[in-house]
């Protein structure tokens, strides 16, 4: 069985970010990128897949800027056996929509022919959740989103999914689209050999032009600003005082 | 300008307040039907939605595929019906973050997903960066579809009569079944609805301590949530989880105990009107977003409070 990964290249999760006072964006320069956490969390799923026998080749995808090679070093790292570049843009400020990734995604797909998508369920930028459930729907393949357990056997996977209210439980015929959720797995920790190694795994990279995928976004970003930010509040200094002001002054109590 | 709202059903039943709540956010933008998508017993659900004031109409389609909310079939018959309307939306919810991006790939348009705010027909406001930042954006797709977020509307009240009309299913895809749900049924409020939120965090330090939240919960009528350390370390289940990753809550009064407040954390309830913290951290960032900080020990703290209330 082969595995297709999709992997994105976003500020690090532990960077607390700043906004341009101008309203321009993001300040993305200068500031740390790793590959998004649940991208982590799907490659992990597809090792430890290889590693049971369950999949033979993992083929780990990136769409961006060539900066994203760096992304797609560390995916061979944790155990892809390939990666690709999608050169699809110059500008690191420019995020593509999941709609174009996706359109992208589904070009790599009938190249590649994989038995099975795992992407994250959503990337901590954009915080969109889309780009896996269009890809299924663009390529008319069942979906299993937000996934904490995935089981293949005979064609299929029984994945358990996390919803409002507990979890959902379904058969999803391959070839599919899985996302992960955080509890799938703790993907592994990266070793020194294993980042020696994956330099000399391939990296292939392709442009817009060989895959002719229409990049033109549908939603044009006029400003981002900061959200609004809570007052100051205050210490209580016993329960006594905390229940009086619930009561007595915000009123939430009675 | 017409919206067609996807209407989200749960073990058969209609979620009223997701799909009040989505109403009111779109009701400014001209006529709204409620498409319900089920497999039987669609008639309570649609005319539980029939009643919402500001619903034109209510399409209902019952078909066996159509059970359970798989995504394919109910994509599919969305797009079956989503001539002549301008806006296809959806509650923010598991339910329509699962559907609503597969409908938009199928009708070659973008999806935008947690919408907090409508400016006008075109123009949205979103999240983004765990709710670090908030993107105003311009879409220019013919017919918008999104995803709002229940907790930055109030529910639309009911009043309303609209009739109720058949619409027939499209074939099944046949490319998922459905195994199985474990719904853990309560009767504590819905976390993502409800007035009162108590939230526990590492600092429980165990799943029987964690009790102390639900029976502090439990004592004022709030709902439980949980930060996602508590619910790796298995004293919460995951659908409690609070933040970016998990649900977004604004209740009247969310009370923080011995969670740290990392932006993940605080993306999930900083726009609760009144926040309280209890932590034995002076330094922990949850108390630079708290109206009422409490610096202290919580297994002192939650039973006198609990005790006293
Ligand atoms: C991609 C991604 C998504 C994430 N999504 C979410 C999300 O949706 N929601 C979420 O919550 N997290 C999320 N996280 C995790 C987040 O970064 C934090 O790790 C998590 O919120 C920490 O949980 P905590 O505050 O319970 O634990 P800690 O940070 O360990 O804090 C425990 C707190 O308890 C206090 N404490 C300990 N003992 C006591 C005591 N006896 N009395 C009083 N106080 C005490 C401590 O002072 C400390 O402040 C995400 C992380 C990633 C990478
Ligand atoms: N530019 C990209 N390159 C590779 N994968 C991506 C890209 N954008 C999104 N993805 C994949 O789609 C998932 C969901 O992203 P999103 O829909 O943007 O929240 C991510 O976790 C990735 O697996």
């Amino acid at each position: 069985m082969k595995l297709l990964v999709p992997v994105k290249r976003v500020v690090d999760y532990n960077v607390k970010i700043r906004v341009n006072p101008d309203g321009s964006g993001v300040e993305t320069s200068n500031v740390k990128m790793s590959m998004n956490p649940f991208d982590e969390i799907a490659l992990e799923e597809a090792v430890r897949m290889k590693e049971k026998g369950v999949a033979s080749e993992i083929v780990a995808v990136s769409i961006g800027t060539q900066q994203a090679k760096e992304t797609l070093r560390t995916a061979l790292a944790l155990g892809a056996d390939r990666a690709i570049l999608v050169d699809a843009t110059s500008d690191p400020k420019q995020d593509i929509e999941p709609l174009s990734v996706a359109k992208i995604l589904a070009k790599i797909v009938a190249e590649e022919k994989p038995d099975l998508v795992i992407a994250g369920k959503q990337a901590i930028d954009n915080d969109m959740n889309a780009t896996g459930q269009m890809l299924a729907g663009l390529l008319g393949w069942g979906q299993a989103t937000f996934a904490s357990a995935i089981e293949i056997s005979g064609g299929s996977a029984t994945v358990t999914r996390e919803i409002d209210g507990g979890l959902q439980i379904l058969k999803v015929a391959l070839p599919a689209v899985i996302t992960t959720d955080l509890r799938l797995n703790e993907p592994r920790y990266i070793s020194l050999p294993s980042i020696m190694k994956a330099k000399k795994k391939p990296l292939e990279e392709k442009t817009l032009a060989d895959l002719g995928v229409d990049l033109t976004p549908r939603l044009r970003i006029v400003h981002t600003d900061e959200p609004k930010q809570r007052s100051a509040g205050m210490r209580v200094g016993s329960v006594d005082e905390l229940i009086d002001k619930l009561k007595n002054e915000a009123g939430v109590l009675s | 300008m017409t919206v067609l709202l996807l209407a989200e059903i749960s073990q058969g039943h209609l979620v009223t307040d997701h799909v009040a709540r989505a109403l009111s956010a779109v009701s400014a933008l001209g006529e709204v039907d409620v498409l319900i998508a089920t497999d039987q017993g669609g008639a309570d659900a649609a005319a539980q939605a029939a009643k919402l004031r500001g619903v034109r109409k209510v399409l209902l389609c019952e078909a066996p595929c159509l059970a359970h909310g798989l995504a394919e079939p109910v994509a599919a018959l969305v797009k079956s019906v989503a001539e002549g309307y301008s806006h296809i939306v959806a509650a923010a919810a598991t339910y329509g973050k699962n559907i609503l991006p597969r409908v938009a790939a199928l009708l070659d348009a973008m999806v935008i997903s947690d919408v907090t705010a409508i400016k006008d027909g075109e123009t949205f406001e979103r999240p983004v960066y765990a709710g670090n930042a908030v993107q105003q954006v311009v879409s220019s797709d013919p017919l918008k579809i999104f995803t709002v977020r229940t907790a930055s509307f109030q529910p639309a009240p009911e009043g309303g009569s609209a009739p109720v009309e058949l619409v027939s299913a499209p074939a099944d895809p046949n490319l998922s079944t459905w195994v199985e749900d474990r719904i853990v049924v309560t009767e504590r409020p819905e976390l993502t609805s409800a007035k009162r939120v108590v939230s526990g965090g590492r600092g429980l330090g165990s799943k029987e301590n964690f009790d102390a939240i639900v029976r502090l919960a439990d004592k004022i009528g709030a709902a439980v949530g949980a930060s996602r350390a508590a619910v790796d370390l298995g004293y919460a289940p995951n659908d409690w989880q609070v933040g970016q990753t998990g649900k977004i809550v604004a209740p009247e009064l969310y009370v923080a105990v011995g969670i740290s407040g990392a932006i993940q954390h605080l993306a999930g309830m900083k726009d609760s009107k009144i926040i309280v913290a209890i932590n034995k951290d002076e330094d922990a960032p949850i108390l630079k977003v708290a109206d009422y900080a409490l610096v202290g020990d919580l297994f002192a703290i939650v039973p006198e409070l609990s005790k006293k209330l």
